[in-house]
């Protein structure tokens, strides 16, 4: 390796490094104030333009606050684990490509593109489980046990749903699958690309993926393991201070690196949603009109796209936070290895029909899944238990007593209900 | 030159988590130095152009094989060192003796070939590889390897199951 490439190199990890550090404060801002619009409600609006400097704020508060350790805490594992949940989140983007330009991105372009990525977020779960323990606390141990089981059940949905994208785009090396879904539609659409989401396959498995994503980040409604309604806060419990920011920061971190993962495996990577190519050669030939078209077209650079779909992905995170329920435990893992796994294999096994025999083989065999699914469902149901349910209301009705002169105007006295 | 520098500190930190994994009293500890070992590993696997080799390494060992000791270390809850049983007399000689006859074994091994200068594997670890190896010529172990383990599952639910019917 030369010193050329060795600054070169250092140049791309600095992009991604100071692009995961710069975009965490906006996204933790864009998630309250999003939070807060869908709640009807107006959010952090105090500090800067739309209190986008609330986060930094938030930030120097954490840092002067006191670091309280738990007398029983194993001290070392304790002061480890934060760093150990910060470490995969920072490193585990190194493979994502964000541009055509190889210079500059991705950091390694290595033939296991994905495969690290995959061994990054697993490790993941060492920092949450090593909390949990090290806290010496019921509450922090039990947040880490069911962040761990459920890290590693929804580790296989994930891995089924990018198996997929593999199959389907024939490599590992992650700048290899985007350039593949630069490629006209179904090979026949020419102007518009390839994206694998736009195929049944690349549709089933985003779909996992997207549920796996919210898992393997421990987000809502997948957010078991700091269930603060039985686990005060899981295993950040007895964390203050900057360790408590180094767990906030890390989960974030997740949220922008899988969401990376997912731009770049099922939605395209960083190709725009239209092949330009066909306008710069009009230009070229006839000009005019075309050639301001053109130059725009080429100035809305690949980053651009890639920015906005991740951008969209973590709006999805919010969406998704505003408006489901978190989920029991057994409901979690019932989803994850009876739902997402059986799903994700029958796919793949589909995708491995279409790429042998063609595509009129794997609609059938999608059709027949579905079909068995409905016969299945249909004879597994039971008739709907049919009781009359009386309103509590219309069972007792409220009838004011007639107000009595001697108590005054306001002397309202509450009915005795009258049980019939 | 940087690559042997790679492997020395890699043998070195590989070498002295093995120990430490042994020697530590805290089970914890041990499981994560042991991590520390798979991870120094699959670096080594790397510098051999085995990059699948080592990512699938970090994956199952470090990933997913270790985080399911550690979960089943914390839920045993094995308390404070001390408090565990000493170990038998006749155990440790035995013990002692079966490491030395393993290590002159292994050892012996790399005498062996240690006149004769390597010659490196070009690409013998890549995905593209073992992929062709496994599912051609080695196809046929591949399916009984992949039986064995489904009988395993099984068998392990059975095992789950039978106390509580």
């Amino acid at each position: 390796m030369t010193l050329g490439e060795l600054g070169w190199a250092l140049v791309r990890v600095a992009i991604v490094l100071g692009f995961l550090l710069g975009a965490l404060p906006l996204v933790i801002w864009f998630e309250r104030r999003a939070l807060a619009w869908f709640q009807n409600r107006i959010g952090p609006n105090r500090l800067g333009p739309f209190g986008l400097f609330q986060p930094i704020a938030d930030a120097v508060k954490l840092f002067f606050k006191e670091e309280i350790v738990p007398a029983n805490a194993d001290r070392l594992i304790w002061a480890l684990a934060p760093a150990l949940s910060l470490f995969p989140a920072l490193v585990a983007a190194a493979t994502i490509p964000w541009g055509p330009n190889r210079l500059l991105t991705p950091v390694a372009d290595v033939e296991i593109g994905i495969l690290y990525f995959l061994a990054m977020s697993s490790l993941a779960a060492y920092g949450v489980l090593l909390a949990g323990w090290s806290s010496n606390n019921k509450y922090s141990l039990l947040g880490g046990l069911r962040a761990s089981a459920q890290v590693i059940s929804y580790e296989l949905g994930m891995g089924l749903a990018l198996a997929t994208a593999i199959l389907a785009s024939g490599s590992l090396r992650m700048t290899e699958m985007v350039a593949v879904q630069a490629e006209p539609l179904w090979g026949t659409v020419p102007f518009l690309p390839n994206w694998l989401i736009f195929t049944p396959w690349g549709l089933v498995g985003a779909a996992l993926f997207f549920v796996c994503m919210l898992a393997e980040t421990n987000r809502a409604p997948f957010d078991l393991p700091e269930a603060e309604s039985e686990l005060v806060a899981g295993y950040q419990t007895e964390y203050s201070s900057m360790k408590f920011a180094a767990f906030f920061m890390g989960e974030y971190m997740a949220v922008l690196t899988i969401s990376g993962i997912m731009v770049t495996c099922f939605l395209g990577g960083y190709l725009a949603p239209i092949n330009w190519s066909p306008l710069q050669s009009l230009a070229e030939t006839v000009g005019g009109v075309f050639v301001p078209l053109a130059t725009l077209t080429a100035a809305l650079a690949p980053p651009f796209w890639f920015l906005l779909k991740l951008g969209f992905l973590v709006f999805m995170f919010v969406w998704v936070r505003a408006t489901l329920l978190r989920l029991r435990y057994d409901q979690l893992m019932n989803l994850g290895w009876r739902v997402l796994i059986p799903v994700g294999l029958v796919n793949l096994a589909l995708l491995a029909v279409y790429l042998l025999y063609g595509w009129l083989a794997a609609l059938v065999g999608y059709g027949l899944a579905i079909g068995l699914y409905a016969l299945w469902a249909v004879g597994r149901s039971r008739p709907v238990e049919r009781r009359r349910v009386i309103l509590y209301a219309k069972a007792h009705p409220y009838i004011p007593r007639q107000t009595r002169a001697s108590e005054g105007q306001n002397a309202y006295v509450a009915q005795e209900v009258l049980h019939g | 030159m940087a690559e042997r520098l790679v492997f020395f500190l890699c043998a070195l930190i590989a070498i002295s988590t093995a120990v430490g994994v042994v020697a530590s009293r805290n089970p914890v500890r041990s499981a994560l130095l042991l991590v520390l070992n798979f991870l120094t590993l699959a670096v080594l696997y790397f510098t051999l152009t085995a990059q699948f080799v080592g990512i699938i390494q970090v994956i199952v060992y470090a990933g997913a094989i270790m985080v399911l000791f550690l979960f089943v270390i914390m839920l045993l809850n094995l308390g404070s060192p001390e408090a565990q049983l000493p170990e038998r007399e006749l155990r440790r000689p035995v013990a002692w003796l079966l490491a030395i006859g393993l290590f002159i074994v292994l050892v012996s091994q790399v005498f062996l070939v240690v006149g004769a200068q390597p010659q490196p594997l070009v690409e013998a670890g890549t995905a593209r590889t073992i992929g062709y190896a496994m599912f051609t010529r080695w196809s046929f172990p591949l399916l009984i390897v992949a039986v064995l383990l489904t009988v395993g599952v099984i068998g392990s639910i059975l095992l789950a199951r039978r106390r509580s019917a």
